[in-house]
């Protein structure tokens, strides 16, 4: 009969078959080490930010006189390394960035992740995402040529036209995408039961977003207003066209021109002498681009920690 | 006993009321407050759309095609993007062939070989860490390696610099997309071809790139948008402000090794040209800019919500 007829395999099978041939296994250890390779070079990639940053930052701060770095303004060509300058500056637009981007940005997410139902989210989604791909030359330009004239001026007609809160409020437009995305994906993690809880004992939805999700979420809003935060004080191009790069001497008001690290570092690299030769300018640019990494990854490390934690609570 | 005897007269009243839903004036307000901010972001990509459109709009519609093929010059009447266009297209051709793959295989790796220890977790971190590096900083790591000590490979302050520049920039970004992509598909998948014999390297080409591929595909092409509209780390490789001395056509290849400019730098030193007629060329050269970004984001959401409802 046909069922009972089983054969023994001719030749029997013994463990040597099952490890496939040789020729496919060596084929795989070579993809394998390829890919290695690919993921190894992020680490090639930031080892050489931070060398090429270390080496002439260290060149700077051992030949650099350090009263220099602390008088009236960001002359490197004359010798005035003025760091308190480039750093008010870069807190100045910062503070007006995260001001207006900060409390737009949580809003919109709570909008989108409370209130708007599929429809709505199908239309601001793309929006947002629009939003986010606008390039940042574009962002400059709209906040020299709009936003200076119809609101800074508006509120300080005295204002010149370049000026560092209307480079503030062009590095928000480009940063509320991002406060709104990581913040919405945070409060949609917070478990519907929370929601659903609070609504059964009679809550509103204006109290269950505020008193209930909001407070389930709030490391994750606090790690988006982090990043948004490192992004604002790396953000170039709408600090060099609308904040006045040409203007180098110190002020503290938002209403005056001045320069931040990044625009310090672009203005340097991209005025008529650029960046040739020697000497301590050349190195300057080093030395702010080190700070600038140094600031930035540190808030990404605490905010990247915090995001993590996020996940691993729900 | 009956029911109604539980309650008092009056609680009873008030739970009426409260379950009727009286007015909730502070619900609506802080609905309406949610409103405006979004307004707020609706109608400043819309005044941002209609003063390029505004501005840029005679310089286009008098002189699209001489806009498009001239180069930059000092009189706004005669100026055009052509370099800056040319610059833009071997920054994207060689982002595309340079992160790309380097990128969707650093993602392979991760999702699908890497093994779950802490040399894993520190690639992760670091790849994490280095998305959040200012663009700027991605120039200085190529003036000191591309434009200075690979000089004989990249030919200085060339457009082959400027473009590695960018690909090296968007590259985290690709490996994270990619990987996430990766991630989402379903391990079912991947023990089937196992079940048949299949090895890793035969499941990853066969099940899980092809799986993928949409996602892998969106966030590529959001990537290629970042990268055509970057210009911080162009002005630290170097590209030239004014016009370029090379004058190869579009698609000469040449560009690569020859000085360049691109279109971000080219709106950014015009914007910044306080003579007559600069704000109008600025806005037609973002115009300009903006089909070509757009068209690439708006390709990756069609793609990704084709994607998503099919799932």
């Amino acid at each position: 009969m046909a069922l009972t007829d089983h054969r023994p395999l001719q030749p029997p099978l013994d463990v040597s078959d099952l490890a496939g041939n040789r020729r496919r296994r060596r084929r795989e250890g070579r993809i394998r080490r390829f890919f290695l390779a690919a993921a190894l070079s992020s680490l090639v990639i930031s080892a050489l930010i931070v060398g090429s940053l270390a080496i002439e930052a260290g060149r700077f701060l051992l030949s650099v006189d350090p009263a220099a770095l602390w008088t009236t303004g960001w002359f490197p060509r004359e010798g005035f390394f003025d760091i308190k300058t480039l750093l008010v500056a870069t807190l100045i637009v910062t503070s007006v960035a995260m001001v207006v981007a900060g409390p737009i940005g949580f809003a919109t997410a709570v909008y989108l992740s409370e209130y708007a139902g599929a429809r709505t989210r199908r239309i601001l989604k793309p929006v947002l995402e629009t939003l986010a791909g606008v390039p940042s030359v574009v962002l400059g330009f709209f906040a020299l040529t709009w936003i200076s004239p119809h609101i800074v001026q508006g509120i300080r007609p005295a204002a010149p036209l370049s000026n560092l809160a209307s480079a503030g409020l062009g590095v928000a437009v480009l940063t509320i995408p991002l406060v709104a995305s990581v913040s919405e994906d945070a409060m949609s993690s917070v478990p519907r039961a929370l929601r659903e809880a609070s609504a059964g004992l009679g809550a509103r939805r204006m109290t269950t977003s505020l008193r209930v999700v909001f407070p389930a979420a709030v490391s994750g809003l606090v790690a988006a207003a982090i990043l948004a935060t490192s992004r604002a004080i790396g953000e170039t191009m709408v600090v060099l066209i609308a904040g006045g790069a040409d203007q180098a001497q110190f002020t503290a008001s938002p209403f005056q021109p001045s320069l931040t690290m990044t625009a310090a570092m672009a203005s340097l690299a991209g005025g008529s002498d650029a960046v040739v030769g020697q000497g301590n300018a050349y190195q300057s640019l080093f030395f702010v681009g080190m700070l600038l990494f140094l600031i930035t990854l540190g808030l990404n490390i605490v905010a990247n920690r915090i995001v993590r934690r996020v996940r691993q609570k729900y | 006993m009956a029911f109604g005897q539980v309650l008092d007269a009056g609680t009873a009243d008030r739970v009426k009321a409260s379950l009727a839903g009286g007015r909730d004036v502070r619900g609506v307000l802080f609905r309406v407050v949610l409103q405006l901010a979004l307004l707020f972001t609706v109608v400043i990509l819309a005044a941002l759309l209609v003063q390029v459109l505004t501005l840029g709009w005679e310089t286009l519609a008098t002189r699209l095609g001489d806009f498009l093929t001239a180069e930059s010059r000092s009189r706004a009447k005669e100026a055009g993007v052509f370099q800056g266009l040319r610059g833009t297209l071997w920054i994207g051709v060689v982002t595309t062939l340079v992160a790309f793959p380097l990128g969707i295989s650093a993602a392979v790796y991760l999702e699908e070989y890497a093994p779950k220890n802490r040399m894993t977790r520190f690639i992760e971190l670091n790849i994490r860490n280095l998305a959040g590096v200012p663009s700027v900083v991605y120039g200085i790591l190529a003036y000191t390696i591309f434009v200075t000590l690979l000089r004989p490979v990249t030919g200085g302050k060339t457009a082959l610099s400027g473009a590695l520049a960018v690909a090296v920039l968007v590259l985290p970004v690709i490996i994270i997309t990619s990987a996430e992509a990766i991630r989402a598909v379903p391990d079912s998948l991947r023990e089937a071809g196992f079940g048949v014999g299949a090895t890793r390297w035969e499941v990853i080409r066969s099940h899980v790139l092809p799986y993928a591929a949409p996602g892998i595909l969106t966030g590529t092409l959001l990537s290629l948008g970042r990268a055509l509209g970057e210009a911080a780390p162009l002005i630290l490789v170097g590209a030239v402000a004014g016009s370029v001395g090379y004058s190869g056509g579009l698609l000469d290849p040449g560009q690569l090794r020859e000085q360049f400019t691109a279109m971000p730098i080219v709106i950014a030193t015009w914007s910044t040209n306080a003579r007559p007629g600069f704000d109008q060329i600025t806005a037609a050269a973002i115009v300009v800019l903006l089909v070509v970004v757009l068209l690439a984001n708006a390709t990756a959401i069609v793609l990704r919500n084709r994607f998503e409802k099919k799932r």
